[in-house]
């Protein structure tokens, strides 16, 4: 009798197991059969009928069949838990290609990233950066860098001046002052970096009346011209691409001598020949030289203990060369669309 | 430099070609900017006999039958010019040839018959009358009898040729000639100098009463003059027009030929005086008087000052000393005698002069190179010899040299071999310092390792012993011969950025994390741009260091402010079709000490920011100054800013740090909007943001140490706070006496705000704090906080 209860009970929650998918099902079953006046509970008062002898077997039965009601609501219940987290999930879910809400960033000018390039390649090789004033007095910009009054060589620097007098305030046309301030200051062994705006009264589609130069000063015993050459080869290296070599050649600046003239090996072509290097294999760079011993004892240095070498990098040549500009001006527009290609850098 | 390489191997046996002189020279420090290849491409152009020629009826043209030797003996070509006759030789550029500059000629049907040529006319083959006689001829260039047919044409007009022009440095004047050059060459060679000739026979006559004086001997060190007679004008001979054609010049006169020559070739600036213009028998080389006029060759009139050095006859100026000679004294036709000077004229009074009367000449940029006495005397003696063999005058005995003095020896010194390797890095070996040197013209006694040097007479530049010695031993040995060192010798350093260097990168960074694109401006603007910015007359701005020789009249001013730099670059931004942006520049603005200016500016740091586009109001702007705020460890207050012309009066504030002023930021003020240079519809929506911070003073601010606090033991508490306050209350003054209520309240913000007329006023807000308690030293009771709330509504009322 009360087996065959069981038995179609069974039958029947076998079917309604099919049909449940939700979390309200879920539970119209547990109380209509695992509730107080579930099914279940129904029958447990059927055993009150079971003759003595059976009641044991019966209560047997009946428990393993409720156990195994329950075992079915559970594993129900895991698969209800399963799928509503599905639902949900899939409720929940957004088309990830949609633009992401950033504040966007800006970035540096190519000048800057240029320039912080430079001076941590030189930091590393023990560099300090000293910053002058970009206001100089003749004596800083010329006299004591051997540019003595009427020499040639104001001629070659185009000169903005500041006093009415044409000659003692003006913007500085290189970042050399920098030398003489820094020997002011400091005695031997020197090695700094002076990076910093110049000036030169002339402007067309080459030149613009402002840009910047990084100025590089050793002074220490027996430095020589080889010396000059083997750190602006680690230089290049660094900069530009580790086969790239340095090549020297005679050159004119009234504060070193002997001056020099540095080339890099096309780091385009490898030297074969491009239009990078107009088909010469080589690319003028900067230029450089022995300090003069004249400018050391401009600075109190005693040139027969001491000796040095100075260079000059022109910032937006190494930018132009560095980053495939062709044209300088880019440089100074200012357009966002050309700052936005520098912002990874 | 023009140097031509024919007029090279007159002086040197040069046995390269002209490529690989070029490669020889560059390495040597002299950078040849361009070889210019006379030919310029030329091939195929041959001498031909005209061998037949029927002129084509009813058309202007001429058929020809041309012997042009191996490449046929009967080559028809048509030919529009008149001038061609049977037996003349001609040149012929054949079919598939290419005349100078790269024109290509075909064969081609001219009125149905073919012409497989062209005849050429000098003008064709980039040619005139002083390089090859009859080149300026109008039709076809007729060459002589003698020429082969066959033979190509460039060397019977003698264009197989090229031009070095050669970049001189300014430490080489004696180099700015050919023969200077000449001198390098033989050096870079090893090959003797074939000095041009300067002998020449003076005639025994002497003229009495004559006289120069030098009364400014500081400007002109040395004058030599000497008097020609007998002068039989006419040309110049031919050898002596194609130098000249070569270098750019044409042929005026034998006389003035020779002067030109002789600053060619030695590069000494000769003038010649018409001897029957010089009044009072005399020359006087003196400062000019005040307002005292010269008109020169070109006939431009000049008054001059006592800047200006001229030479003068008993009367009046007949020359700017060494730039050009006055029309009053010029060499004509109909000269019959003549005074040559040849002189050194200090280089910087030349400069000067030419510069402020804007009279540039080839002489005028000798002098300013710079001459030596040795090149004074060497092209006066290479003139004369010209006038001899040339056979156009007679060489007197009356010759003038005043002299201030200076030095006739080459510079002497003492120098050590080992110093000059010390300065190289490398150890040249000691007979190639020897032969170096030797071939430069130095002379050297060695004893051991000491070297006793006397110097070229016309090498100036030489001056301190070893480094000299040693860049010429190192440019002529080959600097590929150095061997790269990493300072071995010197001592190890540390390096890198200090402080604040390093902060300035770093604030660089910050600005970048908020969007801010870098932007670089020049340094200097003009008037008009603090114009454009209703910049007051009377506004520091206007403090400006003005530059004395503007290039333009948009840089003349150094910049005191960034701003109108950054509006610039925003307007240029919207043109080029970019709707919104920010932008920053970190860079000095610049303040006379006094004006007119007698010593360095204050130099200033700033930085300016600025933001644009539709995105941006007032408070996300703001959002930049607190973050530059937080990332110093700084607290900025904001004042209403009304007096900054080029911002909103109710949109713009100082930003305030411990009641100082450190800038400004806020919206561009609408009047300065409306005339911005942008297309008038585009304006009216436009929304600019400007701010610009003393960097340098807000740097004072910022705490020296860091050191690291432990996070507070008890919690913060927070209390939200409604209060109704009068409209023209600011949300800052309210901050400020929330934050002054106690040392415990570490924040304050403002988190709502409504108005409604009718349940709170007219004229009337509600405004809702976030208010944040902390106490370091214990727990904040309920009642702790309602004493606070209660002292802040005290405060308040």
């Amino acid at each position: 009798m009360l087996k065959d209860q069981i038995k179609v009970l069974q039958e029947q929650i076998e079917q309604e197991r099919q049909s449940i998918t939700s979390k309200e099902e879920l539970g119209a079953f547990w109380q209509k059969h695992l509730g107080k006046a579930g099914s279940i509970a129904e029958l447990m008062k059927g055993m009150r009928d079971v003759p003595k002898e059976e009641k044991k077997t019966m209560g047997q039965v009946l428990n393993e069949f409720k156990g195994m009601v329950n075992e079915r609501y559970e594993a129900m219940k895991k698969r209800v838990d399963e799928l509503e987290l599905e639902k949900r999930n899939q409720a929940e879910a957004v088309d990830i290609t949609m633009p992401a809400r950033i504040r966007p960033m800006g970035g540096l000018h190519p000048i800057t990233i240029t320039r912080n390039e430079m001076v941590n390649v030189f930091a590393g090789m023990g560099f300090d950066v000293f910053e002058g004033p970009e206001t100089e007095d003749d004596d800083h910009n010329f006299t004591r860098l051997n540019v003595q009054k009427n020499h040639p060589a104001r001629d070659m620097q185009d000169t903005f001046y500041l006093s009415p007098d044409m000659e003692s305030i003006l913007l500085r046309t290189h970042t050399s002052p920098g030398q003489i301030r820094v020997m002011d200051m400091k005695k031997p062994p020197i090695k700094v970096l002076v990076p910093g705006n110049v000036f030169r009264s002339d402007s067309d589609a080459t030149h613009s009346p402002m840009f910047s130069q990084m100025e590089g000063l050793v002074v220490d015993k027996g430095i020589t011209l080889c010396d000059l050459q083997g750190m602006l080869d680690q230089f290049v290296k660094e900069m530009f691409d580790e086969n790239v070599r340095t090549r020297l050649r005679p050159s004119y600046f009234p504060f070193t001598e002997p001056s020099v003239e540095v080339d890099v090996s096309c780091f385009e072509c490898g030297g074969k020949g491009c239009s990078l290097c107009k088909h010469t294999g080589w690319i003028e760079v900067l230029g450089g030289g022995v300090v003069h011993r004249q400018v050391l004892e401009n600075c109190g240095i005693d040139s027969s203990v001491y000796s040095g070498f100075a260079f000059g990098i022109g910032i937006e040549r190494i930018a132009m060369l560095k980053y495939g500009i062709n044209n300088m001006s880019v440089l100074f527009k200012n357009d966002l669309r050309v700052l936005k290609q520098f912002q990874s850098l | 430099m023009k140097v031509p390489f024919s007029w090279l191997k007159e002086y040197v046996d040069i046995d390269m070609t002209a490529q690989e002189l070029e490669k020889k020279l560059f390495s040597c420090g002299f950078e040849v900017e361009e070889l210019i290849d006379l030919r310029d491409g030329m091939d195929r152009v041959v001498v031909g006999i005209v061998t037949e020629a029927v002129k084509q009826e009813g058309t202007h043209l001429t058929i020809c039958k041309l012997d042009c030797g191996e490449y046929g003996k009967d080559i028809q070509i048509s030919t529009g010019a008149d001038n061609i006759f049977v037996g003349a030789h001609v040149p012929v550029a054949l079919d598939n040839s290419v005349l100078p500059g790269g024109f290509k000629i075909k064969k081609k049907a001219l009125q149905g018959i073919e012409s497989y040529g062209m005849l050429c006319s000098g003008e064709e083959l980039k040619i005139n009358d002083d390089i090859y006689p009859g080149a300026d001829v109008y039709g076809i260039l007729i060459l002589p009898e003698d020429t082969v047919p066959g033979t190509d044409i460039g060397e019977v007009v003698g264009i197989n040729d090229y031009i070095f022009d050669i970049s001189v440095t300014a430490n080489r004047p004696d180099c700015q000639s050919v023969l200077g050059i000449a001198r390098e060459v033989a050096a870079i060679l090893k090959k003797p100098l074939k000095m041009p000739a300067t002998d020449y026979k003076e005639s025994g006559y002497k003229l009495e009463d004559f006289g120069i004086r030098v009364d400014a001997p500081d400007l002109c060190p040395r004058y030599l003059g000497h008097y020609v007679r007998n002068i039989t004008p006419g040309e110049s001979p031919r050898w002596m027009k194609k130098h000249l054609a070569l270098c750019g010049l044409r042929s005026i006169s034998n006389v003035v030929d020779i002067t030109n020559y002789v600053m060619l070739e030695i590069g000494q600036p000769m003038h010649a005086f018409d001897m029957d213009t010089l009044q009072e028998k005399q020359i006087i080389v003196r400062r000019a008087a005040e307002g005292e006029k010269i008109q020169t060759l070109d006939e431009k009139e000049f008054t001059l000052n006592p800047n200006n050095l001229v030479i003068c006859d008993g009367n009046r100026p007949v020359a700017l000393a060494g730039i050009m000679g006055g029309l009053n004294s010029e060499i004509t036709g109909s000269t019959t005698q003549l005074l040559f000077e040849a002189a050194k004229f200090v280089r910087d009074s030349v400069r000067k002069t030419a510069r402020s009367l804007g009279q540039n000449t080839d002489s005028s940029s000798h002098f300013e190179k710079g001459i030596s006495e040795y090149t004074v005397e060497l092209g006066m003696k290479r003139a004369l010899h010209l006038i001899e063999e040339l056979g156009c005058g007679e060489i007197t005995s009356t010759s003038f040299d005043c002299d201030a003095g200076e030095s006739k020896e080459g510079k002497h010194f003492t120098a050590t071999l080992s110093g000059i390797n010390k300065i190289l890095g490398i150890e040249v070996p000691e007979d190639a310092v020897m032969d170096i040197l030797g071939s430069l013209g130095f002379e050297v006694r060695k004893d051991g390792d000491t070297l006793e040097v006397t110097a070229p007479r016309y090498r100036e530049d030489i001056e301190i012993g070893e480094p000299d010695l040693a860049e010429e031993v190192i440019r002529e040995y080959g600097y590929d011969n150095l061997v790269p060192t990493f300072l071995d010798s010197a001592m190890v350093t540390s390096g890198g950025l200090k402080p604040d260097q390093k902060r300035r990168a770093r604030m660089k960074q910050i600005m970048v994390g908020d969007g801010y694109f870098e932007v670089s401006n020049l340094a200097m603007y003009s008037d008009e741009e603090l114009n454009r910015l209703h910049i007051k007359e009377d506004a520091p701005e206007r403090n400006v260091a003005r530059i004395q020789n503007p290039i333009t009249e948009k840089l003349t001013i150094m910049r005191t402010t960034l701003a109108p730099c950054l509006l610039n670059v925003v307007v240029d931004n919207l043109k080029m079709g970019t709707q919104a942006g920010r932008i920053f520049e970190m860079a000095n603005v610049y303040f006379p000490k006094q004006v007119p200016v007698t010593e360095s500016l204050t130099e200033i740091r700033h930085l300016g920011f600025a933001a644009f586009g539709n995105e941006e109001d007032f408070f996300t702007f703001k959002g930049t100054a607190e973050l530059i705020a937080e990332s110093l460890d700084i607290h900025f207050d904001y004042e209403r800013c009304q007096d900054v012309p080029y911002l909103h009066p109710g949109i713009a504030a100082y930003v305030m740090v411990n009641g100082e002023k450190i800038g400004t930021i806020g919206k561009l003020a609408n009047d300065v909007t409306a005339e911005l240079d942008l297309p008038k519809d585009s304006k009216d929506n436009l929304k600019i943001y400007l701010g610009e911070l003393d960097y340098d003073k807000l740097m004072q601010f910022v705490k020296k140490d860091f050191k690291f606090e432990n996070l507070p033991e008890f919690p913060e508490v927070t209390r939200d706070l409604a209060l109704v306050a009068d409209e023209q209350i600011t949300c800052g003054q309210i901050e400020k006496e929330i934050r002054h209520a106690s040392p415990a309240v570490t924040d304050v913000r403002l988190f709502d705000i409504y108005r409604d007329p009718v349940r709170i006023g007219i004229g009337k807000k509600n405004m809702a704090f976030r208010i944040t308690f902390l106490d370091r030293r214990k727990a904040l009771s309920p009642e702790d906080i309602n004493s606070f709330v209660k002292k802040i509504l005290g405060n308040l009322k």
